[in-house]
């Protein structure tokens, strides 16, 4: 049911981890609804230096959450601010359709962590 | 790479002597059982035999068996058949919260027809309490629908104490047996049922064939086949005759292994939930700690999500199945965790392995060496803070697999 991609990322995931000098963290998703995607970001000059991830999910919320740290990295905020949820599936070849709306939120999670950062520095 | 099968609740495979019998009726022996010509009357003599054999096999009389599709036709003619035969009588009918969908769904259909319902509520391991059901029976009830034991938690059901209680009030009993078949003794008359159920692919018999047990004398009707007058015109439809010889074959296999096959599977259960649980630490077994099915495992592991573990498993080779929301096909996670009292949270986690006459000791050692490293992977990657996250108040065991523990 998963892409060949889904399953590489799913089974070795890009940058798991936290960043304990994070300049910006974001967080979706609950317990309850079974996904929670944590982003920690590092911030050079306005651009993505650093970035890391913690989720607890399906395949998909993994797959997904590494999938968005590497299309991240390197990019500048407004460019890290035009990705978005269907160009990470995309990324992945695809996602199963039912898992498209509950387990496709790692960008949301980006975005997170970029609103926190942009608060923390009063932009 | 090794491939292990975990999953004998989902299905089983045909055993050899299952399937050389079955071949014989499919490329040999024709006929259409229902024709006057020796071509017929050869293959209608299997299937009268292979009725015999399912009959031996849970104490019933031959013409008290009907062959169906499997156990979802089973159940829906089964409770679609005693509403409509007893309309007039009343309009209630009763069941468990945690029944498979082939009678929860049916008996919900019936609800949109006027029909009233009550779900009875389990316990925090999956039990219902025969005095809920006692107390839920008015004068309009005319059929209780409970299973005999549960296909997620393994959960065996007092079946004799609720239908003593039918009797006492008349109220017609059907039992889904799917999953007690061939692992435990499953006689109508020490049950007291009217109905039950039976599936061939969880016995070793294939897919697409099943049976239900009719009590003589049980007010029910055909409501949802119309057609010719096979099974006595109780099931309309050419009988899938390699099917049945099937079920006849894998229904004697089951009844003379029954008691050596319980003990070998119950054997190497126990060793694999005495492993699990004293090896991986957040993990709570799901479903009642001795009333449960021969080869039944099943737990939550806590702060990881059951897809992910499946997925992990299989590329290990190892097949297993999960009640987690991901796998359920919609966003809740399994109705059965949930109507014990698990929290979401923890539910997400379920992993359920049901072992098979085919599994080893040497399955157990793999699945522990394999599934050690794979709940430390998924936890490393979670982001939920195993100290606090799920903190209970309560030292009690059954508080922290369920909200509904009074412990």
């Amino acid at each position: 049911m998963y892409t060949e991609k889904v399953m590489d990322h799913f089974e070795n995931p890009r940058n798991v981890g936290e960043i304990s000098d994070a300049d910006g963290v974001g967080q979706v998703g609950n317990p309850t609804c079974g996904d929670i995607m944590k982003i920690y970001i590092k911030v050079d000059q306005n651009t993505i230096s650093d970035v890391r991830f913690k989720t607890f999910g399906c395949g998909a919320a993994i797959a997904t959450s590494s999938m968005v740290t590497e299309l991240v990295k390197g990019k500048t905020l407004e460019e890290a601010l035009q990705i978005s949820n269907n160009s990470v599936a995309e990324a992945l070849d695809g996602l199963p359709p039912k898992k498209m709306h509950c387990s496709n939120l790692a960008a949301d999670a980006l975005h997170a962590a970029i609103k926190d950062y942009r608060e923390k520095n009063g932009k | 790479m090794r491939r292990v099968y975990m999953d004998h609740s989902a299905t089983t495979p045909v055993r050899a002597e299952v399937a050389e019998e079955m071949y014989k009726y499919i490329i040999d022996n024709f006929g259409n059982p229902t024709s006057l010509h020796s071509f017929g009357r050869q293959v209608r003599n299997a299937v009268e035999e292979a009725r015999e054999n399912v009959a031996a096999s849970i104490g019933a009389k031959t013409n008290e068996i009907v062959f169906t599709s499997g156990g979802t036709e089973s159940d829906n003619m089964a409770i679609h058949g005693v509403a409509h035969a007893n309309k007039n009588k009343g309009n209630h009918i009763i069941t468990s919260a945690v029944e498979h969908h082939a009678v929860i769904n049916t008996v919900k259909a019936l609800g949109k027809e006027g029909f009233t319902i009550t779900i009875i509520p389990v316990d925090k391991h999956g039990v219902v309490d025969p005095d809920d059901v006692a107390n839920a029976i008015t004068e309009k009830t005319i059929l209780v629908t409970i299973m005999h034991a549960n296909n997620e938690v393994g959960t065996i059901q007092p079946i004799q104490e609720i239908s003593k209680i039918t009797r006492e009030h008349g109220v017609i009993f059907h039992t889904d047996a799917v999953q007690s078949f061939g692992k435990i003794p499953v006689n109508v008359d020490d049950l007291g049922v009217d109905l039950l159920t039976i599936s061939g692919h969880k016995i070793y018999a294939p897919k697409g064939i099943g049976a239900l047990y009719i009590r003589k004398g049980t007010r029910w009707k055909q409501s949802l086949f119309h057609g010719g007058s096979q099974e006595r015109l109780r099931r309309a439809g050419t009988e899938n005759v390699a099917g049945i010889v099937a079920l006849g074959k894998a229904c004697r296999l089951a009844t003379d292994d029954l008691e050596s096959e319980a003990r070998h599977i119950s054997q190497l259960r126990d060793r694999l939930i005495e492993e699990v649980t004293s090896n991986i630490s957040y993990v709570n077994i799901t479903g009642h700690p001795t009333r449960r099915i021969p080869g039944h495992a099943s737990f939550c592991f806590q702060y990881i999500e059951g897809e992910s573990m499946l997925l992990s498993l299989d590329m290990k080779g190892i097949a297993a199945s999960s009640g987690s929301a991901c796998t359920s096909g919609s966003l809740e996670p399994s109705h059965v965790l949930l109507s014990m009292g698990i929290p979401h949270e923890v539910a997400h986690g379920s992993i359920r392995l049901t072992l098979g006459r085919d599994n080893t000791e040497e399955d157990i050692d793999y699945f522990m060496e394999v599934m050690q490293p794979i709940v430390e992977r998924l936890r490393a990657m979670s982001p939920l803070d195993q100290e606090t996250e799920f903190q209970m108040n309560s030292e009690c065991e059954a508080c922290k697999v369920s909200s509904s523990c009074r412990a």
